[in-house]
């Protein structure tokens, strides 16, 4: 009667199997350093161009869209605050995840994935390298390293993106502006906002590596490896970020 | 237990891919410098022969021996050892297209499971890599990258880099699918001649019968360094005639419906059988 659940439940299983065996592989060696550094490259200082701008662009369309409602209360004043935490808590991990769940989980999932229907994968293992310390433990580090450093950039420029908008539409001085967005963030916020892209991290590598290692069936199952790879890692963002959010509410 | 020579052997092995069986009930064996050609329809199970014997598969049920020691309970770990004895060509190469070729063929040297001490200096890895290039009369290519070569040099390479370990057992999944008539006989020219020079044992996959048939029929002669049939009159380098030392085995959908000599091969009433025996067929 559950016949349907068991695709999934097998997925999930075998998702876990890879994760379990790339996270045993950080404390193994042969350390791959030369591979950690390349996707670190790849990742982080690839997406760094995108993300500034997505992150610079958010702030500025939430302090515009903001500004009208604020008006209402003449609180406008307050738009320093209300950028700061919406980007800090929420908007800054998310946005960001999701990016690099696009620009990168897809990658990860394509190339891993062409080497797997080209038979490299199975090459690599039949002349003795486990592909997973090679290929899915690097990529795990350097995202789990990199993404934290990307939100904290994409939150940083929001916040001036926010400011620009304040000082040039809305009388705010900049000044002002800052001092309450900083003001404002408690140690609860800034953990929430380095917790979740650590989780989102691990989540948008392994997704991709997953999603690469049991691509099938060709160029066109390459394709679909980097579609799924790329929806299921935005989507567990969400899942997650919901999930956390009520736990760190609570722990105010 | 008996002291086993065999370099290779499947006791019973069974494999199935959710229902189809890929392996039904296969047992063979090889003694080292033997050839074993495997001949056999699309999806009979050629390839998962190969993949078995090196551990890049596991059995569903029976044994798989190589070098007289049952792997089937072996680890990935484990069998890292043993698959530096055993060098694999893969069908398309294999190669890795973000490495030159020169990486390519280094790296069963450079990611072997061994002590630091054992491990070769880079000097070391550069002149076999080189040899291994040379034997293949490919040694120009070095710094080039896979994308930039011809199908059948991709080939040539992936030899190189299969027996560049010097491995006693070589595995040839279809060396000649999709290539032109004249680089076919080019690339089993080379497996004649690694035979012949090393004395390697081979177990080669592949749609063509007449590969087998140049394989057990000529040999590699050092003196002009040509491949020619072996009645020619000239001193082969100490392997048995090659027409006793190359076994065929046919196999449908899973079962190994045939093993013996090229002669029992052509005499053999079989329909299925028959239909690999045509000599030219490429």
């Amino acid at each position: 009667m559950l016949d349907f659940l068991k695709q999934p439940i097998e997925t999930f299983q075998e998702f876990l199997f890879l994760s379990g065996r790339a996270f045993r592989n950080i404390f193994r060696s042969p350390h791959y350093a030369d591979d950690i550094l390349l996707q670190m490259d790849i990742i982080g200082v690839g997406s760094l161009f995108i993300v500034t701008l997505i992150g610079f662009f958010s702030g500025v369309v939430m302090s515009l869209q903001m500004s009208r409602a604020l008006a209402t209360y003449g609180a406008q004043g307050k738009i320093g605050e209300i950028v700061s935490i919406t980007l800090v808590r929420e908007l800054g991990p998310v946005l960001t995840a999701v990016l690099v769940a696009g620009r990168n989980a897809s990658g990860i999932a394509s190339e891993i994935g062409s080497m797997r229907v080209t038979e490299q994968i199975d090459a690599m293992r039949a002349l003795g390298t486990d592909p997973v310390q090679k290929l899915v433990t690097p990529r795990l580090i350097a995202t789990a390293v990199v993404l934290p450093l990307l939100t904290i950039i994409a939150d940083f420029i929001g916040l001036l993106g926010g400011g620009l908008i304040a000082s040039t539409m809305m009388n705010i001085s900049f000044d002002q502006y800052w001092n309450s967005a900083w003001r404002i963030l408690e140690y609860n916020d800034l953990v929430q906002g380095l917790v979740k892209p650590f989780l989102f991290a691990l989540v948008i590598a392994l997704v991709g590596c997953y999603y690469g290692i049991h691509t099938s069936g060709g160029t066109q199952g390459v394709g679909r490896a980097t579609t799924k790879a790329v929806v299921v890692a935005s989507v567990w963002v969400f899942v997650i970020t919901s999930l956390l959010d009520p736990l760190f509410v609570n722990l105010q | 237990m008996p002291q086993d020579a065999t370099i290779v052997r499947f006791e019973d092995v069974s494999l199935h891919y959710g229902e189809t069986p890929a392996l039904d009930h296969l047992s063979f064996s090889m003694k080292p410098g033997e050839t074993s050609i495997v001949l056999g329809a699309a999806g009979s199970g050629k390839t998962m022969l190969l993949k078995c014997a090196v551990g890049l598969v596991k059995p569903d049920s029976g044994r798989v021996f190589l070098f007289g020691e049952d792997v089937t309970p072996w680890t990935e770990t484990q069998m890292f050892a043993m698959r530096e004895k055993v060098g694999i060509l893969f069908q398309e190469g294999g190669l890795f297209d973000s490495l030159t070729i020169a990486e390519n063929v280094a790296y069963p040297l450079e990611n072997r499971p061994v002590s630091a001490e054992e491990k070769l200096s880079e000097a070391e890895i550069m002149e076999r890599v080189s040899e291994s290039l040379r034997f293949v009369e490919l040694e120009h290519t070095l710094e080039k990258f896979p994308s930039e070569l011809s199908g059948g040099m991709r080939r040539r390479v992936g030899i190189a880099r299969a027996v560049v370990t010097r491995p006693p057992l070589v595995l040839y999944d279809s060396p000649t699918a999709g290539l032109d008539p004249i680089t076919a006989n080019t690339i089993i020219n080379l497996i004649i001649k690694e035979r012949d020079l090393r004395n390697t044992a081979a177990i080669m996959v592949t749609h063509r019968f007449l590969d087998g048939h140049l394989m057990a029929n000529f040999r590699y002669n050092p003196n002009n360094g040509n491949v020619e049939p072996h009645n020619v009159d000239h001193l082969a380098t100490g392997t048995e005639d090659t027409a006793v030392s190359t076994r065929f085995l046919v196999m449908n959908e899973g079962r190994l419906v045939f093993e013996g000599s090229e002669r029992e091969l052509l005499a053999s009433p079989d329909p299925y059988v028959q239909k690999f025996c045509k000599p030219g067929t490429s």
